[in-house]
């Protein structure tokens, strides 16, 4: 009786913070939004200098948005499975997520091929610099999301993901869907400002 | 069944429990490869002052040029070797890397790795009474990142094309082109790759202070309760995880430009006549994308100097902070402000005269809370009990900076008169004083007070003196006449000023500041021999010996890996109750609960005890 009455009041303390990992990735998070604050304005403030290169995005672009967001459904369908602990529902879902995203960076250099064909290069006015910048720098963080499904997908193996022990998971979400969030504004960016 | 689940998330959330079990570790994994925060904390201080050593010697050298313009350099060969000719005359190209290593060294290497890596490390966990921080692992990386970038930026200073050269603010297209100067070849795309792995170590770093002080605070420990040093620490993380970033945009474009030939920031340059062929580009891009880290930079540098201070004056006045919330409220604000000031290092870009006079009313909005600050450590001294140890005049000292040379600041905020005094030597005694000099200050008077508690150790107290009269002299001496030159006009960053008439009379002053730099510089060996003789051979420190009311001051005299043996203190008050009317002694420890101190409590106090449960 003494013990629960001392597990519950430690309880009652701690539940007032976040958990700290799940804390440190929303920090982590915020640290690339500013990263891309700062791109993003650097555009609009040489795009005011004039000089400016004007072309049309390709429209795979838009088909690769779209498979991104589809990604992000599977992540999540996975994360739902998770928590009904189906645990090979929850491997199928991060091998589906994992392909899907593959297939995005394929239509990603989809799109800088497409570029080239209309005379829009990586070394030129750097209206078409940043579109290339943008999308690869998005891809390079796409790959640390890759790394963590990876480890997700190893702890699924050992039985460490399961309704009870939801944090990776939860986490690998969490970024997935953001990464996901960052590239709709970043296209969306890059279409109203073209 | 509940119970158990309750327990599971439990060790989730705070997992300290598995931290008291004490085992042996290897000597590799103490204190090389260490998860601890202490000993990361000492390596960032013994890498800081190396730092601090070399980029004060720098210094030195090119003061010597300034002073002694005429004097044979042919003694600093064995050093420097074809960066004196055989005339024994500095290399000029050598000169501006010098000034550029200096000003990258003592910005980043020792002010903000040194400072902010040493004693966010060491106190937050210590003040607010947790184990260690929430990720010893990161902490870990994040030294090693420091070290890794240290590495690389050294070996940069011997490369034959010399370092980086362009200035610690590294603009293109000086910066961006190869051609424009040797040290713009290797030396500064090694200073970039040594930047990004510095980033890496403070985003690394400051999101584990941040997470640590929103989490891993001990029972009782709420917000209101926290130490300033803690607070300040806390803000400037915040400030790095905002700022840094940014600086990663802004050297990303520039590797770009320098490395795969875009223009993001370069445009009609024209070289040997032949035109490059870059187009489209801006350096005014680059400007306020650099600046917009560079200004936060300023005050991540001093903000865990002023919050060190606060902590250090308060126990050694023997008296409560003055103004708890409006210190509190000042940092927020300026941390807010730093946000919003940066084109005021862009004056002269040619920008929008109306543009130029918003930035110059935010700029001097900052006066405000930083003239509450200085107001709020002279109303704490005053009719204080002082205790001058050296910590507590560093601390003065540090107060006596950040005012003389925060009223430069008042000028150099005015666009029209700052058009006037841009990038000459009034800028230089500016930022010298109220930044470079104070957060020195502050960094000296943290290693002078948590000394004791980080080697067990005592400093010794007369070495103390004579380095604090000595360095605080000789900063004045050093950067009051440089005033005076500015106002002249002379530029920063020249190599020689003897071909103009107009600076002849300055001769005899920029000697006088050479001499009392090379004093000022050699004070600082007494430190350096009080510091690593005493971790060796000092007096045995007391528990307590500044009786101080914070957490740190609990724990063993040399605290284990897991900081206390046994259960983590729970805290009842703020830090500052020294010298309560009624109270048997002149300070009571945050640990003490209120239902024990009846005789000083106030009636809200006494309603407050009634709600603390006995200690158990």
């Amino acid at each position: 009786m003494e013990n629960t009455a001392v597990i519950f009041a430690n309880r009652n303390f701690k539940l007032k913070s976040v958990n700290a990992k799940k804390f440190a990735l929303w920090l982590f998070i915020v640290s690339i939004c500013m990263l891309f604050a700062g791109l993003t304005s650097a555009y609009i403030v040489k795009k005011s200098d004039g000089r400016w290169l004007e072309f049309d995005m390709p429209d795979m672009f838009l088909y690769s948005t779209l498979v991104l967001v589809l990604s992000s459904v599977a992540m999540h369908w996975t994360y739902l499975k998770a928590k009904d602990n189906s645990l090979k529902a929850v491997k199928i879902g991060i091998t589906a997520t994992a392909a899907i995203a593959i297939a995005f960076f394929y239509m990603q250099y989809l799109s800088w091929v497409k570029l080239v064909a209309q005379d829009v290069f990586l070394v030129g006015n750097p209206s078409g610099s940043f579109v290339y910048i943008f999308s690869g720098l998005h891809l390079a963080h796409l790959i640390g999301g890759l790394v963590f499904l990876l480890v997700v997908f190893l702890d699924t193996m050992n039985y460490k993901v399961h309704s009870k022990s939801m944090l990776a998971i939860e986490m690998c979400t969490t970024y997935w869907h953001f990464l996901g969030g960052l590239w709709i504004y970043l296209y969306l960016f890059l279409v109203m400002n073209n | 069944m509940s119970i158990t689940d309750i327990q599971v998330t439990d060790e989730l959330v705070h997992g300290d429990d598995h931290h008291e079990e004490h085992h042996e570790q290897s000597f590799i994994f103490k204190y090389i490869f260490s998860t601890d925060h202490k000993t990361i904390a000492k390596q960032f201080l013994i890498t800081g002052i190396f730092w601090a050593i070399l980029g004060g010697g720098l210094s030195v050298i090119f003061r010597l040029q300034l002073g002694f313009p005429d004097m044979d350099m042919g003694f600093l060969q064995p050093f420097l070797g074809d960066w004196i000719s055989n005339s024994g005359k500095l290399d000029p190209e050598f000169y501006l890397a010098m000034i550029t290593m200096h000003g990258t060294i003592m910005v980043f290497f020792v002010l903000t790795a040194g400072l902010s890596g040493t004693f966010s490390n060491y106190l937050i966990p210590l003040q607010l009474g947790a184990r260690d921080m929430a990720s010893g692992f990161m902490n870990l990386l994040s030294y090693w990142f420091f070290f890794l970038s240290s590495v690389i930026m050294f070996i940069s200073m011997f490369l034959s094309t010399g370092p980086a050269s362009g200035g610690w603010t590294i603009y293109p297209p000086l910066s961006a082109l190869p051609q424009a100067m040797s040290g713009s070849g290797m030396g500064m795309t090694l200073w970039l790759v040594s930047m990004v792995f510095f980033i890496a170590s403070t985003l690394l770093g400051g999101i584990n202070y941040i997470t640590t002080v929103i989490n891993l605070r001990t029972e009782g420990m709420t917000f209101r309760r926290m130490p300033l040093t803690i607070w300040a620490f806390f803000i400037t993380a915040v400030l790095g995880l905002l700022s840094f970033p940014v600086l990663v945009a802004c050297v990303l474009l520039l590797v770009f430009d320098r490395s795969f030939g875009t223009s993001f920031y370069l445009s009609e340059i024209f070289i040997g006549g032949e035109a490059l062929p870059n187009l489209g580009g801006s350096p005014i891009l680059f400007q306020h994308l650099f600046w917009f880290l560079g200004h936060p930079e300023v005050y991540i540098v001093i903000l865990p100097a002023l919050g060190i201070t606060s902590e250090v004056i308060s126990t050694n006045s023997r008296k409560p902070i003055f103004g708890y919330t409006a210190m509190i409220g000042s940092i927020l604000a300026i941390a807010f402000l730093s946000f919003i000031v940066w084109a005021h290092h862009m004056f002269i870009t040619g920008m929008n005269p109306f543009l130029g006079s918003i930035f110059m009313f935010l700029t001097l909005i900052i006066a405000i809370p930083s003239a509450v600050k200085a107001f709020n450590y002279i109303t704490t001294l005053w009719k204080g009990n002082l205790v001058f140890t050296p910590a507590m005049l560093f601390s003065i000292g540090l107060v006596s900076f950040f005012i003389s040379g925060g009223l430069t600041g008042l000028f150099l905020g005015n666009a029209a008169i700052d058009i006037n005094l841009h990038d000459t030597y009034f800028v230089v005694a500016h930022f010298h004083l109220v930044m470079g000099s104070a957060a020195f200050f502050g960094l000296l008077a943290g290693v002078y007070h948590w000394f004791p508690k980080m080697f067990g150790r005592m400093m010794d107290e007369k070495l103390g003196y004579i380095h604090f009269w000595l360095t605080f002299v000789g900063v004045y001496l050093v950067f009051f006449p440089l005033h005076y030159i500015g106002i002249a006009g002379f530029p920063r960053r020249y190599y020689s000023f003897t071909n103009f008439d107009a600076f002849s009379s300055f001769v005899d002053l920029n000697s006088f500041v050479t001499v009392a730099a090379i004093i000022t510089f050699g004070a600082q060996f007494i430190f350096l021999f009080n510091f690593f003789y005493n971790i060796f051979k000092g007096k045995k420190a007391p528990l307590n010996p500044w009786n101080s009311n914070t957490l740190e001051w609990t724990t063993p005299r040399i605290p284990e890996h897991g900081n206390w043996p046994g259960e983590i203190p729970k805290v009842y008050r703020w830090p500052y109750d020294y010298s309560k009317p009624g109270a048997k002694d002149d300070f009571i420890p945050q640990t003490v609960p209120y239902h024990q101190t009846k005789e000083s409590n106030t009636d809200f106090e006494n309603e407050e005890s009634k709600k603390e449960q006995p200690a158990t």
